[in-house]
């Protein structure tokens, strides 16, 4: 699978993205710069962590707006998908690519830590290798995370099963407790309707490695490269 | 011609900030405050024949990047006869 890792001016998690591509998974990967729109070489796009363009305005606004993520639409509907994670989820939702907005930590402070999500949707490229209910342990590390939505669309989300992972305890308990940064229903992670743009504020590349930890963001890796098929098309659902 | 944007978390939404620096000023004795709510403030200058024009190109600006819908207000105000915050660093 050729994956892109999409680098703007202040992103922080691009090397670590392109580490496990290539070191622990073997798989082509480049890096995409930020202004680039030729995106005809790649399977799956990676935005990642960081702190682009210094965050100013909002987290993600001007990122948003650049070139290569006003390409992401022509993207997708060409068949690709796109993993967005922490700052790339940020952006995905500035962008309008997926629903909803991230918002300050409801505890003001910036959360650097492990936490537990559990699986609501394992029907996605994302997420086939897992079992609806399972718990995978990642890391996070953000300071605006609170993920909202009005009801309406959250209403939407459920109906559509667009709500791939909550923060809940080891055991897959969802509690107030086991919500890091006060987001909405502790959603961590949606993706768009069609199931190809996913956003999570989790960081998976920092769980892909057992001398790190542990490898639970490793499934979503082999989730996408079992959705591959040959023509180079990923299977829906 | 000049305005100035004033972008506000909607009714409803929780501000953090705004609670925290709540409790700060309670800390200094400014426990008379019933709310405070921080927003931004976004000043500037546009090139446009008319002012009708150069306000619906600040709105434009407004909607596609300096506020976001599902958490921001915005009102737009012209500012008159007056010039925009130095750019020169205060020593």
């Amino acid at each position: 699978m050729r994956f892109g890792v999409v680098v703007f001016p202040g992103t922080w998690s691009d090397c670590d993205f392109h580490y496990v591509i290539s070191e622990v998974l073997h798989q082509p990967v480049k890096y995409v710069w930020h202004r680039d729109r030729e995106l005809a070489d790649f399977d799956c796009l990676v935005l990642p962590g960081g702190f682009s363009y210094g965050d100013y305005l909002r987290a993600g606004a001007v990122a948003g707006r650049s070139p290569v993520v006003e390409a992401l639409p022509a993207f997708v509907a060409g068949g690709g998908v796109v993993l967005g994670s922490c700052n790339g989820f940020q952006i995905l939702c500035e962008a309008g690519l997926l629903p909803g907005a991230l918002m300050r930590n409801e505890c003001l402070q910036y959360r650097c830590q492990s936490t537990h999500l559990l699986v609501e949707n394992a029907e996605t490229v994302f997420t086939r290798a897992t079992r609806p209910g399972q718990v995978l342990a990642m890391p996070i590390s953000h300071g605006e995370g609170k993920y909202h939505v009005d009801a309406e669309t959250l209403a939407a989300l459920r109906r559509r099963n667009q709500i791939v992972f909550r923060y809940c305890t080891p055991e897959g308990q969802v509690t107030r407790a086991a919500n890091p940064n006060g987001s909405l229903d502790n959603i961590a992670g949606v993706v768009n309707e069609e199931g190809t743009v996913l956003g999570l504020m989790p960081h998976p590349e920092r769980a892909a490695e057992s001398a790190l930890g542990g490898t639970d963001g490793l499934v979503i890796f082999h989730s996408l490269l079992g959705s591959l098929v040959e023509d180079g098309s990923f299977l829906k659902r | 011609m000049r305005f100035r944007v004033l972008v506000r978390l909607k009714r409803g939404i929780l501000d953090v900030q705004g609670a925290a620096v709540q409790r700060s000023l309670a800390g200094l004795g400014f426990g008379d405050v019933r709310e405070l709510r921080i927003g931004k403030l976004v000043e500037v200058d546009v090139d446009e024949a008319t002012p009708a024009a150069a306000r619906a190109r600040v709105d434009e600006m407004c909607r596609r990047l300096l506020a976001n819908p599902i958490l921001e207000d915005y009102t737009i105000e012209e500012i008159e006869g007056e010039r925009l915050a130095a750019r020169e660093p205060v020593r």
